[in-house]
């Protein structure tokens, strides 16, 4: 008859410290890679649009006319498909959860890339 | 001629992680008919499959269940990959294995807190989540997401683990095996345990097997079926032991899934010996013409993914079948002739995860 | 590692009921029940397995074609054809526990035989 097999377990986790934290007053555990939301380096993007092709959620919204890379942060599962696949690797993710809000909306970034003009042609004949 | 009555049980219930809904048949306490009652969380994820081209949809197939997230994205990645005839680089199959078996544990250690919780033992429930806080670091570690894993891709993976790591986690699981140890002690040699599970909810063998149990379910009745027998991914150069009960009760379902923790954490060991350097993906082009059904073993049973392409960049039908929709059959007959106090621990023992039957 | 090739068997809706009962006498279990809409014909296919050894058989019909049901020989198939019913519109007869269309209740009745509903970004959920 074997009763109270986890007595030895209980009393030594009463002599331990709690192992909960006590989020949001001490910050949640991250590791480098953890996903939590996605920021862009708008002096590289070329608006090439591939970001809003390949979005599961199409939560990404480029305006080539306006310049315009908008972003919906509660339609986002952070998956890291834009990451992955931005031909100019603007796009990071960051390890912090976006913060809560109370009213839904988008996130508008302005594009400020110029296109560097092309060099001029050399008029040398080929070797 | 005694009176029947009839109880609704669910679809919220502080047992059950997922709605289900369930009208038990009563005469006195007893069950005498069970009818049950899904749909409350249908999303039509494959009807989805004709909006979303083929590589982006591992997002949404991941997307189908919490607990069992990487496997559904590594099925449905290795049935494209039949389908277009694709050969995966060693490495990335070994990681595959590597993941499929630290979520195969964390579900299980998730399933036995909850189990602990139904019959009212809620210091082992905590004691197990604490156990299962170290799986969940390790995959944050190395994936970026402790409930969704995001890794899998069509060609191999995503991400890549060093080996200093691979050697630390190696090292990590001798902890790891030490604590389940003592948990398992508790569910399989407690008497207060064992006066709950002993000869509740039985089933019997051949009942299980043409009712279509799967997984755990079947196992603990004798129905020696374990779809990693199968060989894909790096299954088939390692050593998979099936485990296997007798008595087909809750207790034995029980101990299948605690014996099956230790079976992962050797064939982890087993994968980090093997595992070859090289590349972990390869590139992919074309779409999928053709038809396959790809099985693999999830920590509830059997899962079964036809995928179905004609050579554009949609799939014509991707069709997800779970083990808990295969499981529902024998949990009615399981029911039958039980008492109403015993019914929680019995829906509990079948291990259901709704969010991935109804899709 | 490449998994063996699947091998399908095409038969019709008469000779449905006399192919699933050889396998029932062989002690093949019913892995699962599925339905594709490809143009305008349904294809439903039943798989079964033995140790690891698995069949598919298949028909081809029409959407108004009635289906006899296999839940005298596999009593577990009434979820699946269930489930055709209510996401295809499939009707099958003679089923073990009918839920009359109200397994999944959805907004739009049938919905896998529509063609897809396009929502464009700016409409309201």
């Amino acid at each position: 008859m074997a009763y109270f097999e986890m007595v030895k377990t209980a009393l030594r986790t009463v002599l331990q410290q709690p192992v909960t934290i006590l989020y949001p007053a001490q910050a949640a555990k991250k590791t480098p890679l953890s996903r939590g939301h996605v920021i862009i380096d708008e002096s590289r993007c070329i608006s090439c649009g591939t970001c809003q092709r390949k979005c599961p959620a199409q939560a990404i919204l480029i305006s080539k006319e306006a310049k315009t890379w908008q972003i919906d942060r509660f339609r986002c599962v952070v998956c890291n498909s834009c990451v992955d696949t931005c031909p100019v690797k603007c796009l990071f993710m960051d390890t912090q959860y976006t913060a809560p809000a109370a009213v839904k909306g988008v996130e508008t970034v302005t594009i400020t890339y110029v296109k560097p003009p092309k060099p001029e042609k050399k008029d040398e004949p080929k070797q | 001629m005694t009176k029947q009555i009839i109880v609704p049980f669910g679809p919220q219930h502080p047992v059950l992680p997922e709605p289900i809904h369930l009208d038990l048949v009563l005469e006195d306490e007893t069950v005498v008919d069970v009818i049950p009652s899904i749909g409350y969380i249908h999303r039509g994820f494959e009807k989805l499959v004709e909006k979303r081209e083929f590589p982006e949809y591992v997002y949404v197939a991941e997307r189908t269940c919490g607990i069992c997230s990487f496997i559904h994205g590594a099925t449905y990645c290795q049935g494209i990959e039949q389908i277009m005839n694709i050969e995966v680089p060693e490495r990335a199959q070994y990681l595959r294995v590597i993941w499929s078996e630290f979520s195969r544990l964390h579900s299980h250690l998730l399933w036995l807190g909850l189990f602990a919780d139904s019959f009212g033992f809620e210091n082992l429930f905590m004691g197990v989540w604490k156990t299962r806080e170290r799986v969940l670091d390790f995959m944050e570690e190395t994936t970026g997401g402790r409930v969704i894993q995001g890794t899998s891709k069509i060609g191999g993976v995503r991400r890549d683990i060093s080996s200093e790591r691979l050697d630390q986690m190696v090292k990590d699981l001798d902890v790891l095996d030490q604590e389940m140890k003592e948990l398992t002690t508790v569910f399989l040699h407690d008497d207060s345990v064992r006066h709950r599970l002993r000869n509740v909810g039985t089933i019997s063998r051949d009942d299980a097997y043409h009712l279509g149990a799967c997984g755990p379910t079947g196992r603990g009745s004798g129905v020696a079926v374990d779809a990693r027998k199968l060989g894909y991914g790096a299954y088939d150069r390692l050593n998979v032991q099936v485990v296997t009960d007798s008595c087909g009760d809750c207790y034995s379902r029980c101990a299948v899934r605690a014996k099956e923790l230790f079976t992962s954490t050797d064939l982890i060991r087993q994968a980090a010996k093997k595992i070859p350097e090289g590349p972990v993906d390869v590139k992919v082009t074309g779409a999928p013409d053709g038809e396959y059904f790809m099985r693999a073993e999830q920590p509830r049973g059997e899962l079964v993914h036809y995928l179905k392409g004609n050579g554009t960049r949609f799939l014509v039908r991707s069709r997800i079948r779970t083990p808990t929709l295969s499981n529902i059959p024998p949990l009615i007959k399981m029911l039958q002739g039980c008492e109403l106090a015993d019914v929680p621990v019995i829906v509990l023992s079948i291990d259901p995860c709704i969010s991935c039957t109804e899709r | 590692m490449t998994l063996p090739q699947q091998t399908t068997t095409s038969t019709d809706v008469g000779k449905l009921i006399g192919s699933v009962e050889r396998f029932r006498n062989e002690g093949y279990r019913l892995v699962q029940i599925g339905c594709t809409k490809v143009g305008d014909l349904y294809e439903i296919n039943y798989c079964f397995d033995k140790d690891y050894h698995f069949e598919n058989l298949r028909i081809t019909i029409t959407g108004d074609t009635e289906v006899p049901s296999i839940s005298g020989m596999y009593w577990n198939s009434f979820i699946y054809e269930n489930e055709m019913h209510d996401l295809f519109g499939i009707q099958v007869r003679g089923m073990n526990i009918d839920f009359k269309g109200t397994l999944f209740r959805t907004a739009v009745k049938y919905p896998f035989s529509q063609p897809p509903v396009t929502v464009t970004k700016g409409d309201k959920p």
